[in-house]
């Protein structure tokens, strides 16, 4: 063979008929490869499809996304709705955004990130919200930097859906005044546990809808008498578990609804941080002082009162005073999601322990704190396990006779290898007990860009953001439109009055438990922890 | 002088070559269809992981479903294109080298270098030479000593004009 042989000549040129029959043969040899690859390829996707259609006719359900999500919003929203921030703290900040009014500063940030790093969809996912034809109109801050920026917030014209500039909204120094002023028809509340239920009952009594952040209230009594305000009056609640809205969470209780677990004996809820920052450790603000700060109306109900306190203020979460710690702020979004999937409601008895062993900074609440609650009518035990000195993924785990689920953004289910339902299927190969035999993942497919790792910890529980149609969108935005959308259509928020109640109260369990060194149980007949 | 090995365009030599290349085929065919049928599937962790050159331009395509989607069509379609070719024998040398393209990519964006760890788990133990980089190089002597002119439709394709090879028949 010559060189000049052994080089692709031009294409065309030819006759077919000139080729001869060893020249087809060497063209063709090939061909042949392809039909065995593609026999391979057809039995193997009939395998796989054989074995997957019997897991999912085993299952009962479906591999898309939950049949039934709860409607944030039934119809676009009609009349205005006028809403008051009360404590426009980080959360605050936060709910005020998701509900289409980003504070100038932030939109400025956010820009600026996107700059550097374009996987960055603060800006994005906030200016892809609905316009939920609210505006904010009044203002209760007792630190004067949050309200005016609450102010700037209200005026803002960067806004979802192209919704143009509202006029400024009024700064009250009292909530008293604004819920008395007949400038809100709605009160988003965000400020520290000590003050939710005074501010609650007081809405509730003007007739004023609410939206309040967790734990509903600091103490048990708290929770008695909102519960009372609420449901004799005709406000529409909503607690802030936004939870609620993930596709996740929802996929879950079908999956709990088809039994596919079988009994469930234990269900483990946990977490884990280990920055400062998710152990309460905030930025102190340097324009913070009793100037700025009108500490009296900040102690407010506040059991024991002491002398102005930077870092009591900016950092409230790490006493008992006027919150409850890992009780309030991350046991409650737990169980507020165990509560979601199972419908456990109030458990009958809780031991929790713990204590201070890492963030030895004069904090009272414990940033170690396990709590073991019973359900012996449901034959259950939940466990709430926390350290904020570890980031271990542990993540949330419901654990049945036949399988476990693993619900996080998404969602796993595993078969037991000792299970009695899919023990046959088992042993014929069907499902595999070292993988999962079912996943859920929602979402678009991607790499979401959260930073820093408490957003971390709160988006790999759904609390950041849910997907809807495989659109991102904050679970926080979804909340509050349901709540406006039932202010405006009637109906039934996700985490009403009666869901708050469970939540309080099981968080209470807890707190009452480590207090006293000793087993707490829920009375239901007295309604009392005893 | 007489060569101990085979020659390339030769018995041996040529069926060597060739069956590397089908082999080559197979693999990049399944990977694609594989990748096709497979509604989970993305690109985006892999690419995520980028942690040598271009890792922040690898970042960003990965923080963008629109830039996602296409990184994603372009592996799927660009897989199964390449595999086919060397399969068939078909525009050998192009999906040569576009397999060489890709597979280097794929090498850039998680090389297995010292002090370089990755989210994915490796199925075997790597240092600086991984499989991907030795698919490269195998696809590289496709590169030096094509066979789809001689075995394959290229041979049909690419066909000089009779007059210019004597009959063989």
């Amino acid at each position: 063979m010559t060189d000049e042989q052994g080089k692709p000549g031009t294409p065309g040129g030819a006759h077919w008929s000139t080729i001869s029959r060893r020249g087809w043969f060497k063209a063709l040899v090939s061909i042949p490869v392809l039909g065995v690859f593609f026999y391979n390829f057809l039995k193997k996707r009939a395998t796989d499809e054989t074995r997957r259609q019997a897991v999912m006719a085993e299952l009962g359900v479906a591999e898309s996304g939950p049949a039934i999500i709860p409607n944030a919003v039934s119809k676009p929203p009609s009349r205005k709705v006028r809403v008051g921030i009360i404590g426009y703290g980080g959360e605050g900040e936060s709910l005020v955004r998701h509900a289409g009014f980003a504070a100038p500063d932030w939109i400025e940030q956010a820009r600026k990130d996107v700059a550097e790093n374009p996987g960055d969809k603060q800006l994005e996912t906030y200016l892809a919200q609905d316009d939920l034809n609210i505006a904010i109109t009044a203002v209760c801050d007792v630190f004067d930097v949050r309200a005016e920026r609450a102010v700037a917030a209200s005026q803002i014209d960067t806004r979802p859906g192209g919704g143009g500039a509202n006029p400024p909204a009024k700064r009250f120094r009292r909530y008293t005044d604004m819920l008395e002023s007949g400038e809100v028809d709605a009160v988003i509340i965000g400020t520290p546990d000590h003050w939710h239920s005074r501010m609650t009952i007081d809405a509730a009594a003007a007739g004023i809808h609410v939206y309040c952040e967790k734990c509903m209230t600091r103490t048990e009594e708290e929770a008695l008498a909102v519960h009372e305000a609420v449901t004799s009056s005709s406000i529409v609640f909503q607690l802030g578990h936004q939870n609620r809205q993930s596709e996740a969470h929802n996929k879950a209780r079908e999956v709990i609804d088809a039994g596919i677990l079988g009994p469930i004996t234990l269900v483990e809820s946990t977490t884990n941080r280990n920055t400062p920052w998710g152990a309460w450790v905030w930025d102190i603000h340097e324009k913070g002082n009793p100037q700025t700060i009108d500490w009296a109306e900040f102690e407010g109900p506040a059991p024991n009162k002491v002398p102005f306190s930077l870092e009591r203020f900016f950092r409230w979460r790490c006493w008992f005073d006027y919150g409850t710690g890992l009780s309030g702020d991350l046991l409650s979004h737990e169980y507020d999601g165990v509560n979601q999937i199972l419908r456990v409601g109030i458990p009958k008895s809780c031991v929790a322990s713990g204590g201070i062993y890492y963030f030895k900074d004069g904090r009272d609440v414990p940033d170690t704190f396990q709590a073991v609650y019973e359900y012996p009518d449901r034959d259950l035990t939940f466990v709430y396990s926390a350290t904020l000195a570890n980031g271990r993924d542990r993540g949330l785990v419901f654990m049945g006779h036949d399988a476990s689920m693993r619900v996080s953004g998404s969602l796993s289910v595993q078969a037991d290898q000792d299970s009695t339902r899919y023990e046959q299927k088992i042993k014929d190969g069907m499902i595999d007990p070292s993988q999962p035999m079912f996943t859920y993942r929602p979402g678009f497919k991607g790499i979401d860009a959260v930073t820093s790792a408490t957003e971390q910890y709160f988006a790999s529980r759904g609390l950041l953001y849910t997907y809807r149609g495989g659109r991102r969108v904050s679970a926080y935005h979804l909340l509050i439109g349901e709540w406006l959308d039932v202010i405006r259509n009637g109906g039934e928020t996700s985490c009403n009055i009666e869901r708050g109640f469970e939540e309080a109260i099981t968080c209470h369990m807890a707190t009452r438990s480590y207090q006293l060194g000793r087993k707490v149980e829920w009375d239901p007949v007295a309604r009392r922890i005893v | 002088m007489t060569q101990p090995m085979a020659k390339p365009y030769a018995g041996f030599g040529l069926g060597a070559l060739v069956t590397l290349r089908l082999l080559i085929g197979w693999h990049f065919f399944y990977e694609g269809l594989a990748k096709l049928v497979n509604p989970y599937w993305t690109s985006a962790e892999y690419i995520n992981q980028a942690s040598w050159l271009f890792s922040g331009l690898f970042k960003d395509l990965a923080a963008s479903a629109t830039a996602v989607t296409v990184v994603d069509a372009l592996n799927v379609w660009g897989l199964m294109a390449i595999g086919l070719g060397l399969i068939v024998g078909l525009f050998t040398r192009t999906a040569t080298v576009a397999g060489i393209a890709v597979l280097l990519l794929y090498y850039i964006v998680a090389p297995p270098f010292v002090g370089l760890t990755y989210a994915m788990p490796a199925e075997g133990s790597y240092l600086v030479v991984n499989k991907v980089l030795v698919e490269a190089a195998a696809m590289l002597v496709l590169f030096a000593f094509p066979t789809g002119h001689l075995v394959g439709l290229d041979g049909l394709v690419f066909r000089k004009r009779v007059a210019a090879e004597p009959a063989q028949a």
